[in-house]
């Protein structure tokens, strides 16, 4: 507990609600803050609201008109639902749960796509270190040197994901949103994602919902529990999975509801 | 008692297949029986002259009749005058309508886009022949005559429902999942649009346009109110222009030039034929 009230957090919620209706919260006064470079698991029971609280972040919702968003949600200390959604997504990046490359663009170009979205020019020597440098961060530069020019659907289902990691890493974001990046891939390509999280984790904070508690065990050092919209439990993974403090979160982690 | 009837249910299912594949051969008859008559007509006629010299006079076209030899002439006047409308058509219509097109795909709740939505339709069902009195109406009068350039409006009114619903259609069908990605990576919805769900569409838009063009290229009543026809070959834009649905019309209430019909009819036919399969074959390989 010390050590967050010493290192400011980079993402904080306050008491964070999301409605799609006026009658019925998806998300209910979450209030949690994120610690700089960790991963955090948000686990739960489906319809529990996580990927809801991940969307909030960088302002997915805003989409959608009916959904109204409410509390606070600062980054670095300034509520990102008073930002423009350009600059919170240029901050935030995220990765979806089916691996999504552009089908139009090759590998080299869904790795800058980000500068292209954004209408920012890159030299030529500049894209090709961008390119490398997060293919090199993704650990797919191996794999996709000699294929740079080839359509980023040519891949496979984790190589495609990890490529979509790197799109979003090229934007040099603080954080990367991740909404069970896992769940269509393979235990192969789960392994090799789930090992360059830990890699990754060194250059941006990652908030990640996952169903699948030995993910969030191997994975992330805090966890938080949601059930029926509320933020149940928030603590140290190792603390959660030996010590729930609350009926719910045992149940759950137990198998007894889910 | 119980085999009886289960013969029975069998037999009907029997009489029910053919049914169908009886009906199913009777609508390709009309089409082949069409192909077969303008094909053996129309064939003898097919030259290289037919497409390159213009349409002859009838007075001309008399003589070769009275000597017995084939009419001289053919319809350039025709092809050329329909390429260039055509092409001033589509050159206005794809922008605008893949505009409106990705308008209304990204707004279907709005009120604005739900009334364009319908005026759409409305235009797709109003009849060709209207179009070209209001064309008339709003091109030729303040023009002072009839041109290439009024021709064009009314195949561009003509066009623009069909590319407008190909591409909402195209882009509403795209997984969600690129959108959201794009504006994940901080594109504002206009660059996600242009750099990502247009190209990403591009196989169906570009079918669309395809079968925008066969539509159109074979209407004859609005060009009659607004190019309304030219016997020689002309490259103005503000002059009156032939096509070459205008001049199988021409061609049938001319005794002399009858024999003509048949050729243009079937250079017509091949390419709407040949458009209509670049289409197919373009939707089979390119869409999502």
């Amino acid at each position: 507990m010390q050590k967050t009230e010493s290192i400011k957090p980079i993402l904080e919620f306050k008491k964070t609600c999301v409605s799609y209706t006026k009658q019925t919260m998806a998300v209910k006064y979450v209030s949690a803050a994120i610690e700089r470079n960790t991963i955090t698991a948000i686990m739960g029971p489906s319809g529990c609201g996580k990927s809801t609280l991940l969307r909030a972040v960088n302002l997915m919702h805003n989409l959608y008109p009916n959904i109204r968003v409410d509390g606070e949600i600062l980054l670095n200390g300034d509520n990102i639902l008073s930002m423009q959604p350009i600059d919170v997504r240029r901050r935030v990046g995220m990765v979806f749960q089916r691996p999504a490359p552009f089908p139009t663009m090759s590998i080299y170009d869904n790795v800058l796509s980000g500068y292209a979205l954004n209408g920012i020019r890159l030299s030529k020597s500049e894209k090709d270190a961008t390119v490398e440098r997060c293919l090199k961060s993704v650990a797919l530069w191996d794999e996709v040197k000699d294929v740079l020019n080839k359509k980023g659907t040519f891949l496979s289902g984790g190589q495609q994901q990890r490529l979509c990691i790197a799109r979003a890493l090229a934007m040099k974001p603080d954080v990367l949103l991740m909404d069970e990046p896992t769940s269509a891939l393979d235990p192969i390509a789960t392994k090799h994602i789930e090992e360059l999280l830990l890699e990754l984790q060194k250059e941006v904070t990652i908030l990640i919902v996952t169903h699948n508690m030995g993910q969030a065990m191997r994975i992330s050092s805090r966890s938080m529990f949601m059930y029926l919209g509320e933020l149940v439990e928030y603590d140290d993974t190792a603390t959660m999975f030996t010590n729930p403090k609350d009926e719910r979160t045992k149940a759950y982690l137990t198998g007894k509801m889910g | 008692m119980i085999q009886q009837k289960i013969k029975n249910r069998l037999t009907k299912e029997k009489l029910m297949l053919w049914g169908v594949c009886l009906f199913a051969a009777l609508t390709a008859v009309p089409l082949f029986a069409i192909l077969g008559e303008v094909l053996l007509r129309g064939y003898d006629q097919l030259s290289w002259s037919f497409f390159t010299e213009p349409t002859p006079t009838a007075y001309k076209a008399m003589k070769a009749i009275e000597a017995g030899e084939p009419i001289p002439g053919g319809i350039a006047n025709g092809i050329v005058g329909t390429m260039i409308m055509l092409g001033m058509a589509v050159v206005v219509a794809v922008p605008v309508g893949i505009l409106c097109g990705a308008y209304l795909a990204e707004n279907t709740k709005s009120r604005f886009a739900n009334i364009v939505s319908y005026l759409t339709d409305l235009l797709q069902g109003t009849p060709s022949v209207i179009i070209g009195i209001i064309t008339y109406i709003w091109v030729v009068v303040p023009m002072k005559g009839y041109s290439a350039i009024a021709g064009s409006v009314a195949l561009f009114i003509m066009m623009l429902p069909l590319i407008i619903r190909s591409t909402e259609e195209t882009l509403k069908i795209l997984p969600s999942s690129l959108k959201e990605a794009g504006l994940a990576l901080g594109g504002n919805r206009a660059r996600v649009m242009l750099k990502i769900q247009l190209p990403a569409a591009f196989g169906g838009i570009f079918t669309g346009v395809l079968l925008a063009v066969s539509r159109v290229i074979g209407e004859t009543a609005p060009l009659m109110f607004t190019a309304l026809g030219c016997s020689f070959m002309r490259f103005a834009i503000d002059k009156p222009i032939s096509a070459v649905p205008l001049l199988i019309w021409e061609f049938f209430n001319d005794p002399n030039l009858q024999e003509l019909i048949w050729g243009a009819s079937l250079f017509l036919l091949l390419f709407v034929l040949t458009l209509n399969m670049a289409a197919k074959f373009w939707c089979r390989t390119k869409v999502l």
